[in-house]
C-alpha cells in the first residue's frame, strides 16, 4: 500500500454533518428574510447588511489570526449568522459606524472573549444589539416606516414600533381600542409593511426559514414553539383579564422581534440547552420573560433581554434537566 | 452632626470589643491542640502539594514525620537533602543524605528508529492508545508518543520532542516524584539514581519480545543477546524476558557494555565525547540553560 | 404499519448492503491455522496440546478454564507446529495454538451430514452441557459463552428468547445469508435454545431491509409452534441487545443490570445454528460466515471459513485489496475494531472484514462542540456524549461515574453524528476504562 493503514478507534464511518453545513443552512434560511427587508428598506438595509458582514468577519478573523493564534475559521459560517442577525436588529437608518460597533462588540466581546465558536454563553448578536441599546438609545428607538424610494438612503419617515406606540399611549391612559387604530393590521405585520428592524418586520419570512431549518434538521420545534406558545397563552391570560390595557395575543405574536428571537435568536444552539425536556423550558422562561417586560417592564420590547437572561440560565437547564436515561432506576420511597 | 460621630465610634467599638472577647473565648474552648512541630516542618516544605514523597500534601507529610518521630525511609522529592536537613533537628534526628533520583524514559523508539507503520487517529492518550493497538510502529513495549508523562508533570520538567516523538526529562527540573512514572502506560519510565556528576547508562528500551520481532519494530531496540551481561566486570546487569537491565547500585558507568551493545540499545548520559565517532541522537535529557 | 423499534436515540448510517446477494461460499481449509487462546470473554483457554501432536479437526484443542470461559476446538486436521504468543487484531501478541494443516480429518462422532434432524433428543441439562463442551460463544460479536447465558440463577425468571437477526451494522450481510440459506436449522436451534431455557415463546427481530428473510422465516415459523417473526425498522442500533429488547418487548433492561433481570436471553442467529450443529450433529464451533466487503472490493462475499485461516485468505477470496484502502476493520464500522495488518487470524466473534477506502475511513478534522445537542438526541442509553466528553479529557473519572458512563453500549452513534468531528466515543471509552479500575480497586 502507498499509504498506510489508519487505526483508530470505533466508529470507522462518520455522517454527512459538519459545523460549516449547519451554520450555512441557518444562513440559506436566512435569505428570505433579508430580501424582505431589502424590499421593505432600500438601500439603507442593504448598506447595513454589507458593514455588519464584512466587520464581523474581518474582525474574527483578526482576533483569530492575531490574538488567538489559531487558524482563522470565518468560512464555517458561524460570522456570517452573527452579522446578518445583527443587521435584522437594528433600524434601517442606523449610521454605518454605529453597526460597525456593534459588529466588533457582538464578535469580540459576544464570542470572541468567551473562546470561539462553541464556548459562548449569550447570544453575540443580541449582545451587540443591546449593546448598541444601551449606548445609542436614541438611534436605535427610531425606527423607519418601509420606504417608497427604494434607493435612497436615508429618506425614511421614522417613529416607534407598535409595542412602543402601544406602550407610550398605556402610559398616557389612552384606551386599547384607540391605540389599536394607531398600528398596522395583522396583514400588513404579517407580510412586513410595517416599521420596525430589518428583520422583524417580515412574520412569514421567518417562518419560511425556519421551516426551511426544521426540514433540514439544523432546529428542532421545541424552542420556538414553546416560546410562541407561552407568549401566546401568558398574554392571553392577560388580555382575557383585562382587554382594555392589555394587548391581544396575536398582536403580541406578529410585533416586535419575536419571530426573529424564537426561530433565529433562541435556537443558537452554542446558547441553548441540550436536552429536549431544558430546551422546552428554556422556551418557556423566554416566552415569560418577553411578556413581563413588554407589559411592566421600562422597554416596549422584550425578546432580545428575555432571551439573554435565559441564556445565563442554561448551564442551570442543562445539570436540572438531563435526558431521561434508558432504563433509569427508579428510586424506591 | 459631631455627636452622632461619637455615638457611632462609641458602638463600633463596643461592637469590636465584645466580639474579641467573644471570640478569644471561643477559640480558647474550640482549640485543637496539634503537635506545633507539624506547623513548624510544615514551613520547612516546599509546600508543591505534588504527591511526591508519597503522602496527600506537604502537611500530611509533616504530620507523618512528627507521627513517627523520624524521618527514616520519608524523602521529600522537591526540597531535597538540604530540607531534611532542615527537619532534623525539629524531631532531633540527623537526617540521612539520600541519594538523588531522575526521572529517565527507558525508550529510543524515534521516529528514525522505529517508522511508524501504520496512522493513528483518534484522542493524544497514551492511555488509551495503550489500549488500542500496540503501537504505530508495531512494539508493544515502546513509547506511545501521546504525551501522558508530559501532562502529569507539575514541575514542567518533561517536553514532548516533536522529531523524535518520545519525552525528554529536563534535568535541572525533574524531582523525581514519581507522577510520570505513574502515568506511564507501559511503564517506560523509571526513577533511576541521578549518578555521580548526573552520569547515568540504562538500557534504553522495554521490550520483551524475541530478537527477530523487536528488530523488526525499533532498529536500537534491546535483542536480548547477552552480550552486555557477559562484559559487564561488576556483574550489574541481568537479562531477563529478553530484556537486559542495568543495576545502578551495582554500575560503576565504566561504559564497557555501552560500546559492546550492537543495536547500540544502552545509553550513556552526560558523558564527554569519546575519541570514536558516537551516532548519539538527541541527549535524553537536557541542560535546561 | 407503523414498525417496532426502539424508543430513544439512534441514527442512519448509509447501509451498503452490497453483498446481500452473495450466497455463502466456504473458502476451503487454510494451510497454517492460528487459534488464538483467548477468542471470549474471560480468561484464555488452557492448552491441551503441545508442540508436534496430531489432531484431527473438531478436536478439543483448549479447555475454558473457569465458569465464564470457553473450550476452543481444531478446525482443521494437521500437526500442531507450536504454541506461541501470535499478533491478534490489535497488534499485541497473544498465546495461539498453530496449526499445519493436514487433509481433512474429522473426529468420528462428529456428524458431517447436511440433513435437517428435528427431534431433540438430549434433555435441558444435557443441552446446556453440550453447547459448553462444544465452545459455542455468541456469533454477534461480543463472543460471550452461550452456555453461560442459558444457566439462569436462582431468582431470576425468563419468559422470552428474543433471536437477533438485525443485523444493523451497515456491510455486514452474513446473518442476512445464514437466515435465507439455513432457515431451518435455524429454526431447530431455536426450539433447542427454548428447551434449554424452559421458555415456549421466542421472538426474531429481523431489519425492515431484509424483506425477503422476514417473508421466508415467516413462512418457516408457521410450522414451528411458539416462534414469530417481528420486523423492525432500519435504525442503529436495533441489534443492540438492550435497544432490541426494548423494541420487541417494550421493556427497558434496568442500568447496571442484564436482559435477564426483565426476563428475557437474547441470542444472535449464527449461535443459534451453532447451537443446532453443536446439539443435533455434535460438532463443536469451527467455522463461520464471515462478510467481507467495502465499496472498492471487486468480489464481496459471505464466506464460510475456518476458525484460525489468516484473514489475507478472505481478502485475497473476495478479489484482493483494493487500491486506496484506509482501513481494514474486524466488524461492522460502527463498533467494528481496526486492524493494523493483515496477518491475523479469523476468531469465533468476528463477523465481518470490511476493506474501507480512505476517503470513507479517513477521520473528519476535530473542531470545537458547538453544542448542537446531536449526540445527546442520538444516544440510545439516554447519556449526553458532550459532558462525559468533557469530564474525561479533564481526568474527572468518579464523575463519569455518575454520569452514568458505565452504561453506555460503546455504539457510536455520537461520534458519528457530531457535526464537529469530535472524538467523543474515544474519550468515553478512556472513562469507561479508568472507572472500571476503580470499582475493581472498590471491591478489592
Amino acid at each position: 500500500m502507498s499509504t498506510q493503514l489508519l487505526i483508530s478507534g470505533s466508529p470507522h464511518i462518520h455522517g454527512d454533518q459538519t459545523v460549516g453545513k449547519v451554520m450555512w443552512g441557518v444562513v440559506i434560511a436566512l435569505i428570505p428574510a433579508t430580501l424582505v427587508s431589502f424590499w421593505f428598506f432600500g438601500a439603507g438595509a442593504l448598506l447595513i447588511t454589507a458593514v455588519s458582514v464584512a466587520t464581523c468577519l474581518t474582525t474574527e478573523w483578526l482576533i483569530q489570526k492575531y490574538l488567538l493564534k489559531e487558524p482563522p475559521s470565518i468560512t464555517d459560517g458561524s460570522a456570517m449568522i452573527t452579522a446578518i442577525l445583527l443587521a435584522l436588529n437594528v433600524p434601517s437608518n442606523l449610521p454605518w459606524w454605529m453597526v460597525m460597533i456593534g459588529a466588533v462588540v457582538s464578535i469580540g466581546i459576544g464570542k470572541m472573549s468567551f473562546g470561539g465558536l462553541g464556548k459562548n454563553i449569550f447570544n453575540p448578536a443580541l449582545v451587540g444589539r443591546v449593546f448598541l441599546l444601551i449606548s445609542f438609545p436614541v438611534a436605535m428607538t427610531s425606527w423607519p416606516l418601509p420606504i417608497v424610494n427604494r434607493l435612497a438612503l436615508s429618506d425614511a419617515i421614522t417613529g416607534p414600533t407598535s409595542l412602543g406606540i402601544i406602550k407610550e399611549g398605556l402610559s398616557s391612559n389612552q384606551p386599547m381600542d384607540q391605540l389599536m387604530q394607531k398600528v398596522p393590521s395583522y396583514v400588513d405585520m404579517l407580510i412586513g409593511n410595517m416599521n420596525g428592524s430589518l428583520g422583524e418586520v417580515s412574520a412569514l419570512a421567518i417562518l419560511l426559514g425556519g421551516i426551511y431549518m426544521l426540514f433540514r434538521r439544523i432546529i428542532t420545534w421545541h424552542i420556538p414553539v414553546s416560546f410562541i406558545l407561552t407568549v401566546f397563552v401568558f398574554s392571553g391570560i392577560l388580555y382575557l383579564a383585562d382587554p382594555t390595557y392589555f394587548i391581544d395575543p396575536v398582536f403580541h405574536l406578529l410585533a416586535g422581534g419575536l419571530m426573529l428571537g424564537a426561530v433565529f435568536m433562541a435556537t443558537d444552539m452554542v446558547t441553548s440547552p441540550m436536552s429536549y425536556t431544558g430546551m422546552l423550558v428554556f422556551g418557556i422562561g423566554c416566552g415569560l420573560l418577553t411578556v413581563i417586560i413588554r407589559v411592566w417592564g421600562a422597554y416596549p420590547e422584550g425578546v432580545s433581554f428575555a432571551i439573554l437572561i435565559m441564556n445565563a440560565f442554561v448551564p442551570l437547564i442543562n445539570r436540572a434537566f438531563k435526558p431521561k436515561k434508558f432504563g433509569e432506576v427508579v428510586k424506591h420511597g | 452632626m459631631t455627636i452622632t460621630i461619637v455615638y457611632v465610634i462609641i458602638t463600633l467599638s463596643l461592637i469590636g470589643l465584645l466580639s474579641a472577647i467573644v471570640l478569644y473565648f471561643v477559640a480558647q474552648r474550640f482549640r485543637v491542640v496539634e503537635d506545633p512541630r507539624i506547623d513548624q516542618i510544615q514551613e520547612l516544605l516546599p509546600a508543591a502539594n505534588c504527591g511526591g514523597c508519597g503522602f496527600a500534601g506537604c502537611r500530611n507529610f509533616a504530620e507523618e514525620i512528627v507521627r513517627r518521630e523520624s524521618l527514616d525511609g520519608l524523602f521529600c522529592p522537591v526540597g531535597g537533602n538540604e530540607t531534611l536537613k532542615l527537619i532534623g533537628p525539629v524531631i532531633g534526628q540527623e537526617a540521612q543524605e539520600q541519594e538523588l533520583l531522575i526521572a529517565v524514559v527507558r525508550c529510543n523508539g524515534t521516529h528514525a528508529n522505529a517508522p511508524g507503520k501504520l496512522e493513528y487517529e483518534g484522542i493524544e492518550s497514551c492511555y488509551f492508545m495503550h489500549a488500542l493497538f500496540s503501537g504505530e510502529n508495531g512494539c508493544p513495549n515502546g513509547c506511545l508518543g501521546g504525551g501522558d508523562c508530559v501532562e502529569a508533570c507539575t514541575f514542567d520538567a518533561m517536553y514532548m520532542d516533536g522529531n523524535t516523538g518520545l519525552p525528554v526529562v529536563i534535568q535541572e527540573a525533574c524531582v523525581a516524584c514519581g507522577a510520570c512514572v505513574k502515568a506511564c502506560p507501559r511503564h517506560i519510565i523509571e526513577l533511576r539514581p541521578k549518578g555521580k556528576k548526573d552520569r547515568r547508562i540504562f538500557v534504553s528500551c522495554m521490550n520483551a519480545e524475541k530478537g527477530g520481532p523487536a528488530k523488526k519494530n525499533c532498529d536500537v531496540a534491546c535483542i536480548g543477546c547477552g552480550k552486555c551481561v557477559k562484559v559487564c566486570a561488576f556483574d550489574a546487569i541481568r537479562m531477563e524476558n529478553n530484556l537486559a537491565y542495568i543495576d545502578a547500585s551495582k554500575c560503576t558507568l565504566c561504559r564497557k557494555c555501552v560500546s559492546e551493545c550492537p543495536t547500540h540499545s544502552i545509553w550513556e548520559l552526560n558523558f564527554p565525547e569519546r575519541r570514536k565517532k558516537e551516532e548519539s541522537s538527541e541527549s535524553k535529557t537536557v541542560m535546561a540553560s | 404499519m407503523l414498525m417496532k423499534t426502539f424508543k430513544r436515540g439512534g441514527v442512519h448510517p448509509p447501509e451498503v448492503k452490497i453483498s446481500a446477494g452473495q450466497p455463502i461460499r466456504s473458502l476451503g481449509i487454510p494451510s497454517v491455522c492460528t487459534i488464538q487462546l483467548s477468542q471470549s470473554i474471560g480468561p484464555p483457554s488452557r492448552p491441551l496440546v503441545k508442540k508436534g501432536d496430531h489432531v484431527k479437526a473438531g478436536q478439543l484443542l483448549a479447555e475454558g478454564p473457569s465458569f465464564i470461559s470457553a473450550n476452543l476446538h481444531s478446525p482443521v486436521s494437521g500437526t500442531v507446529l507450536k504454541v506461541d504468543a501470535a499478533p491478534d487484531v490489535s497488534g499485541y501478541k497473544r498465546e495461539a495454538i498453530i496449526i499445519q494443516a493436514d487433509g481433512d480429518e474429522w473426529m468420528e462422532d462428529i456428524d458431517r451430514s447436511t440433513s435437517l434432524k428435528r427431534e431433540i433428543s438430549l434433555s435441558k441439562e444435557e443441552v446446556i452441557n453440550k453447547i459448553k463442551e462444544k465452545g459455542i460463544v455468541g456469533m454477534g460479536g461480543a463472543s460471550f459463552p452461550t452456555h453461560v447465558k442459558l444457566m439462569i440463577p436462582p431468582g431470576k425468571q425468563v419468559q422470552y428468547l428474543i433471536i437477533n437477526g438485525v443485523e444493523c451494522e451497515p456491510y455486514l450481510t452474513s446473518d442476512h445469508r445464514l437466515m435465507m440459506e439455513r432457515g431451518e436449522e435455524l429454526m431447530v436451534g431455536i426450539q433447542i435454545l427454548m428447551k434449554a431455557l424452559g421458555v415456549s415463546q421466542a421472538y426474531i427481530g429481523i431489519e425492515a431491509n431484509k424483506p425477503d428473510a422476514v417473508k421466508h422465516l415467516g413462512k418457516l415459523s408457521e410450522m414451528y409452534h411458539g416462534i414469530s417473526v417481528i420486523p423492525l425498522k432500519v435504525r442503529y442500533p436495533q441489534g443492540g441487545e438492550k435497544q432490541l429488547i426494548n423494541a420487541i418487548l417494550r421493556r427497558e433492561v434496568p442500568s447496571g443490570k442484564l436482559p435477564l433481570d426483565v426476563g428475557c436471553v437474547v441470542q444472535n442467529v449464527g449461535t443459534a445454528i451453532a447451537v443446532y450443529e453443536a446439539v443435533q450433529k455434535n460438532k463443536p464451533l469451527v467455522e463461520r460466515v464471515v462478510t467481507v466487503s467495502g465499496k472498492q472490493v471487486s468480489n464481496p462475499a459471505n464466506l464460510l471459513v475456518r476458525i484460525g485461516t489468516p484473514v489475507s485468505d478472505l481478502v485475497e477470496a473476495a478479489g484482493g485489496l483494493p487500491e486506496g484502502t484506509g482501513k481494514l476493520i474486524n466488524g461492522g464500522p460502527m463498533m467494528g475494531k481496526a486492524l493494523g495488518t493483515l496477518e491475523v487470524p479469523v476468531v469465533k466473534g468476528m463477523s465481518g472484514l470490511l476493506l474501507l477506502p480512505d476517503e470513507e475511513a479517513k477521520r473528519a478534522p476535530v473542531a470545537n462542540c458547538i453544542r448542537c445537542g446531536r449526540c445527546t438526541q442520538v444516544c440510545p442509553m439516554g447519556l449526553e456524549p458532550y459532558l462525559l466528553g468533557l469530564i474525561s479529557e479533564a481526568g474527572k473519572d468518579e464523575l463519569a461515574e455518575k454520569e452514568y458512563v458505565m452504561d453506555c453500549i460503546e455504539c457510536g452513534s455520537c461520534a458519528f453524528a457530531c457535526p464537529a468531528g469530535r472524538p467523543l466515543l474515544d474519550n468515553i471509552r478512556k472513562a469507561k476504562s479508568k472507572v472500571g479500575q476503580i470499582i475493581r480497586s472498590r471491591s478489592n
